[in-house]
């Protein structure tokens, strides 16, 4: 047997385990509920392993490329003959990748949560919602055809929107959660209308003859869809940038990425796995899906690059500015997966022209292990001085350890410092990058240089600075289940840059020599090592600096820190214009315009009848005069009329 | 099988409950006879798949006819195919809920039994009629139970809505009648089957199209006859509402279908772009009026405007895919109305309130009723996995084919009011189930068996039509197959 008969159970284990627990869990599974799940992903992780391990090195590759296998496919719903959405389970580079970092930072976070969330009432819920969105994730991972990459898309945006709601008598709990699904809500109608339109063109929903069929230039579909056009852009272009929308709207790219902040509301463990390393990430995936079609349509990519490239910016200056440590580290998420976007936007298709792809796929890959790592250790930290604000905190080195050390790892993994993961993929990024475009290089190595500023004031005011007042010492880092995860995330972090990745995942299966030069590092390694000299030199111990660096900054400094007012923005655009413009009147035309005529219909009729009783009036007078009223008319039209 | 039995069963059901005394004979009367519509109905499907897969490509399968009326040429012709049964099942669930949830009912509880059960008389008849008399006939059968259903046991400002769904109602059933008498001086006959076969001119087709569509179509809440949905649905008792959107605007919809659309093919062609235009408005329109309602209720009746507007758009485009979309969409609409109101009807029941502003918290001491509220609304926003999903994505992708620049920015406008149907559930959500909780409502009790029960069904057939949308396509696959060899005979100039 080998592992496609299986791969089915990588997404099905986590759904029973959300029906199990969904149906039974407040009941019978009150307490064992983690347990279940746990062991259900525990499952999963150790198919996608098994499965990654046979792809990568037993028989994926085929006279030296990766192959794209279907594990199955099945007719879901049938348009038209050959239009239809289909379930099926893809195998290939990305996918086998995908399934391994969704697994395995889902089973991190379940076990996590064991102790993060114990004692909760809506224990068994909370789990049966990891299994449920962990589902879903996986079941987009692995989508054969683009309307089932949809259909998970809105799946995974539901259980986020539960998950971050799972406060739900917390009202900024619930703002946010609305905020989430709506906003990617808005940007999925621009994926949707994109699918109709690459449907409606291509002929076809499914991935590969889709792929096929608008890569090759003599196609009859590519010739249509480039010649077909809209206010004098191609079609091609329109449906590509329409699915980015979507894209950009879940992976939290400017200007589509205020819901990410706020989705911090959630608990913290979720924060990590959907908000940091897997559902966030899904823009870059479906991007690197396409990306054979998207390579077609320069035009296309530059969108994806210069949206990439300034939100990796934007996040990182707002970053620098920002107290509560989950939004900080949530600036960072959409600044790093700004990085990926970009790294799409400037690569090629196929061989080493596509290191930006490669650079992309192997950042996707670290940041997931080193920002999860992040939240977690942030999570063990607000769980312990029971605050999210940096000024609550400061000096805690000494009572987490571990956090401590696991906690500075991942920041120097995010900086770009050597030898920690960070730095390999970043590196391939900036390559392509510096190949490409050098303004995008140079806003991306200014960029690189302040993630390293903002991660280290991070750092150093958690534990270092002014030691925090915490209360409960005895406390201390929490349960084992808290304490292993980072343990485990830390070697993650470490190791995972020494991957080959370029043997492995690149745009076109054909492994490729990525080469390492040592010149090309130093501008980078040099700007994040100064950067960290400057936090260390502001944040170490408390002292005036930072103020008087905010000062100095001054209007610029004060927009940063309401992040330049896009939410303003926002919501004077839904609350003033839709609410008011569209929404008020609707409702008020229908009351009193469209129902007042039917009403008017009604008064008329009424008015008409109430005139025919008063013609019946039963008086034998008012009968004769009718009567003869008539007689009179109608001699009258036999004599003149009928002729 | 005898399709009368669809008829006969209801009707003696609702004949014993006459002779019942006192709220738990009559409720045990109407269950068992709700059921036993439910098992009847679902024997029918089981006997349409073996009849199918044994090879009988008939059009319409259990035909039966009698000479009702001879000297009009009146028979009483009945027959299903795969769209008819869709419908009869969707009524078969909503019957059995609406009994489950009005298990407590008091006042005047036979009267109200009784009423319900007669209503489904009319739903079964309508749906399994070929003659156009005898369609008509069940149609108004459908209608009065719902003037006194609302008179008698609604809320609020009941006499006002109970007349103005009755008056709409009836204008709608007048306007049919004059398209359908229309059918018939030109043709001779009533029988729909027959009258399919025929060529009928495309001037009388073009006039009195208009007639039974829009008769029709106010059933279906067309725009702008729509207004009658938020006055009665809101003054509705919970069954009654239950009843209203789930089975009684599918008669309009149904009636779009196989009347005006099946048999004036050269006018439904003629039509289509007003009905786009009609039904693309009652979409964009009816879901941004809804953003704007402040009870429960209202919310959920202009929902359900926008929703139909689905159901118009679907005909109105008028390929294969779209008419397949229009019944996925009528069936799963009829399921998560219903729910969705049931689970108002719970809330209301517990808080005495619709009102979203004044209710909060619900999710903590009603956790099953706040589910069935959630997933109502996930239903209702299409989520995938969930019915609403498969009949909206049907009807996009079916009307994105015609490459008219009208059809596309129809499509457009119809993909953009998910998203505002979106914001709505959530505010709804977000303001009714979540947030803090108000502490007259802490010692609510969540819902009982026969709640559950009701709820249950609905979700079911909610998530089998969600997850397994083939089932049902195969199902009225070749009803629409039927429709569409009927549209193809038009020539278009």
């Amino acid at each position: 047997m080998t592992y496609h008969q299986y791969i089915f159970l990588i997404p099905l284990l986590p759904l029973v385990a959300f029906v199990v627990l969904g149906l039974f869990g407040r009941k019978y599974f009150k307490t064992s509920s983690g347990a279940i799940g746990t062991t259900a992903l525990l499952a999963s992780t150790v198919l996608s392993l098994y499965a990654a391990y046979n792809y990568f090195f037993v028989d994926g590759k085929v006279n030296g490329v990766y192959q794209k296998i279907t594990a199955f496919k099945y007719t879901w719903l049938e348009f038209a003959p050959n239009v239809s959405i289909d379930m099926g389970a893809i195998i290939d580079p990305i996918s086998v990748m995908m399934l391994v970092v969704v697994t395995f930072v889902s089973l991190m976070v379940h076990i996590f949560s064991l102790g993060y969330m114990k004692g909760e009432e809506r224990f068994a819920t909370y789990y049966a919602f990891l299994g449920l969105f962990t589902f879903s994730m996986l079941g987009l991972v692995l989508s054969t055809n683009i309307f089932q990459i949809y259909i998970f898309w809105e799946l995974v945006g539901a259980s986020s929107y539960l998950l971050i709601g799972y406060y739900f008598d917390k009202p900024s709990a619930v703002a946010a959660s609305k905020k989430a699904f709506i906003v990617t809500r808005f940007a999925d109608l621009g994926f949707l209308i994109g699918i109709l339109i690459l449907g409606f063109y291509g002929g076809t929903l499914d991935f590969g003859t889709l792929i096929e069929r608008l890569t090759s230039t003599q196609s009859t579909q590519f010739i249509a869809i480039t010649t077909g056009s809209f206010l004098g852009i191609s079609m091609l272009t329109w449906g590509l940038t329409l699915i980015f929308i979507g894209g950009a709207g879940k992976s939290a790219m400017f200007p589509l990425h205020i819901w990410l902040p706020d989705a911090m509301e959630g608990p913290t463990p979720v924060s990590a796995l959907i908000h940091a390393a897997t559902m966030v990430v899904a823009g870059v995936y479906l991007v690197a899906r396409l990306f054979p079609i998207f390579s077609m349509d320069p035009a296309a990519l530059q969108i994806v690059t210069w949206v990439g490239v300034s939100s990796a910016l934007i996040a990182a200056i707002i970053a620098c500015t920002q107290t509560d440590i989950k939004r900080v580290l949530a600036y960072s998420t959409m600044s790093q997966i700004g990085y990926m976007m970009f790294a799409l936007g400037v690569s090629g298709n196929g061989g080493e022209e596509g290191v930006g792809f490669m650079g992309s796929m192997f950042h996707l890959f670290t940041h997931a292990f080193f920002k999860s790592l992040l939240f977690l250790g942030a999570g063990a930290v607000i769980h312990l001085v029971h605050s999210n604000e940096m000024k609550d905190m400061g000096g805690l080195r000494k009572l987490m350890p571990i956090t401590h050390l696991a906690f500075l790892v991942a920041c120097l993994a995010i900086a770009g410092i050597p030898p920690f993961s960070g730095f390999f993929s970043k590196e391939e990024i900036l390559l392509a990058a510096f190949e490409s475009n050098k303004i995008v290089y140079g806003i991306a190595l200014f960029t690189a240089a302040l993630t390293a500023f903002y991660m280290f004031r991070l750092y150093f005011s958690i534990f270092w600075n002014k030691p925090a007042h915490v209360h409960n010492e005895h406390h201390g880092e929490g349960t084992v289940s808290m304490k292993l995860p980072l343990v485990i995330l830390t070697a993650c972090a470490v190791g995972s840059g020494f991957i080959p990745f370029a043997n492995y995942v690149t745009s076109d299966g054909v492994p490729f020599l990525s080469e390492m030069h040592l010149t090309f590092s130093i501008a980078p390694v040099g700007l994040a090592v100064a950067a960290i000299l400057v936090a260390m030199s502001m944040y170490k111990k408390q002292n005036e600096r930072p103020t008087k660096v905010a000062a100095a900054f001054g209007g610029f400094y004060k927009a940063a820190t309401r992040k330049f007012y896009i939410d303003e923005l926002y919501l004077f655009i839904t609350k003033k214009v839709i609410f008011n413009l569209i929404g008020r009147p609707a409702a008020w035309i229908d009351r009193n315009i469209v129902d007042g005529f039917m009403n008017l219909l009604a008064l008329i009729t009424g008015a008409i009848s109430e005139f025919i009783k008063g013609i019946q009036s039963g008086r034998v007078q008012s009968y004769a005069l009718y009567f003869f009223g008539g007689a009179i008319g109608l001699a009258a039209v036999f004599i003149y009329l009928w002729k | 099988m005898n399709l009368s039995l669809l008829i006969i069963l209801p009707l003696v059901t609702a004949i014993i409950l006459l002779f019942c005394k006192g709220l738990k004979q009559v409720r045990t009367v109407s269950l068992i006879g709700s059921v036993a519509q439910l098992v009847l109905s679902f024997t029918l499907l089981s006997n349409y798949w073996q009849e199918r897969s044994s090879g009988n490509t008939a059009k319409m399968l259990f035909e039966s006819n009698y000479t009702w009326f001879k000297p009009l040429n009146i028979n009483y012709h009945i027959g299903v195919d795969g769209i008819s049964i869709a419908m009869i099942l969707l009524t078969a669930f909503v019957v059995v809920a609406g009994v489950l949830v009005s298990w407590t009912t008091e006042k005047l509880s036979k009267e109200f039994f009784f009423l319900l059960i007669f209503l489904s008389v009319g739903a079964y008849g309508f749906f399994i009629s070929l003659d156009l008399f005898t369609l008509f006939f069940f149609l108004e059968v459908a209608v009065i139970p719902k003037f006194l259903l609302i008179g008698i046991w609604g809320s609020g400002k009941k006499e006002y809505s109970a007349m103005k769904l009755a008056l709409m109602l009836m204008a709608g059933s007048a306007l049919v009648f004059v398209g359908l008498a229309g059918l018939y001086f030109n043709t001779g006959t009533f029988d729909i089957m027959a009258l399919s076969q025929m060529q009928i001119a495309v001037d009388v087709q073009k006039f009195f199209f208009p007639f039974a569509f829009i008769g029709f179509g106010i059933f279906t809440a067309l725009f702008p006859f729509h207004t009658w949905v938020p006055d009665g649905h809101s003054s509705a008792p919970t069954a009654a509402s239950m009843f209203l959107a789930g089975i009684s605007m599918k008669l309009g919809g149904y009636g779009c279908l196989r009347v005006a659309t099946f048999l004036m093919p050269d006018a439904a062609h003629a039509y289509s772009g007003i009905i786009i235009l009609l039904a693309t408005i009652a979409i964009i329109y009816g879901a941004f009026a809804t953003m704007m309602q402040k009870d429960l209720k209202y919310i959920n009746a202009y929902s359900s405007v926008s929703h139909c507007g689905f159901v118009l758009l679907g005909i109105g485009m008028l390929t294969k895919t779209s008419i397949n979309g229009a019944v996925l969409q009528m069936v799963s609409h009829g399921l998560m109305t219903a729910l969705f109101f049931a689970a108002i009807g719970m809330i209301y029941s517990r808080t005495h309130t619709r009102e979203v502003a004044k209710l909060g918290g619900l999710l903590k001491v009603t956790p099953f009723i706040s589910t069935v509220f959630v997933i109502a609304g996930f239903a209702s926003l299409g989520l995938p996995g969930l019915s609403g999903f498969v009949a909206e994505m049907t009807i996009f992708m079916s009307s994105w084919q015609n490459p008219d620049k009208m059809y596309r920015l129809a499509t457009i406008l119809a993909c953009a009011s998910i998203v505002v149907t979106a914001v709505y559930i959530l505010r709804a959500a977000g303001k009714t189930v979540m947030g803090p909780i108000s502490d007259s409502y802490v010692k609510l009790t969540d819902a009982t068996w026969n709640e559950k029960l009701a709820a249950g069904l609905l979700i079911a057939g909610i998530l089998v039509i969600g997850i397994a949308p083939f089932l049902i396509n195969q199902l009225i696959n070749p009803g629409t197959e039927t429709i569409m060899q009927q549209l193809g005979k038009v020539i278009i100039p």
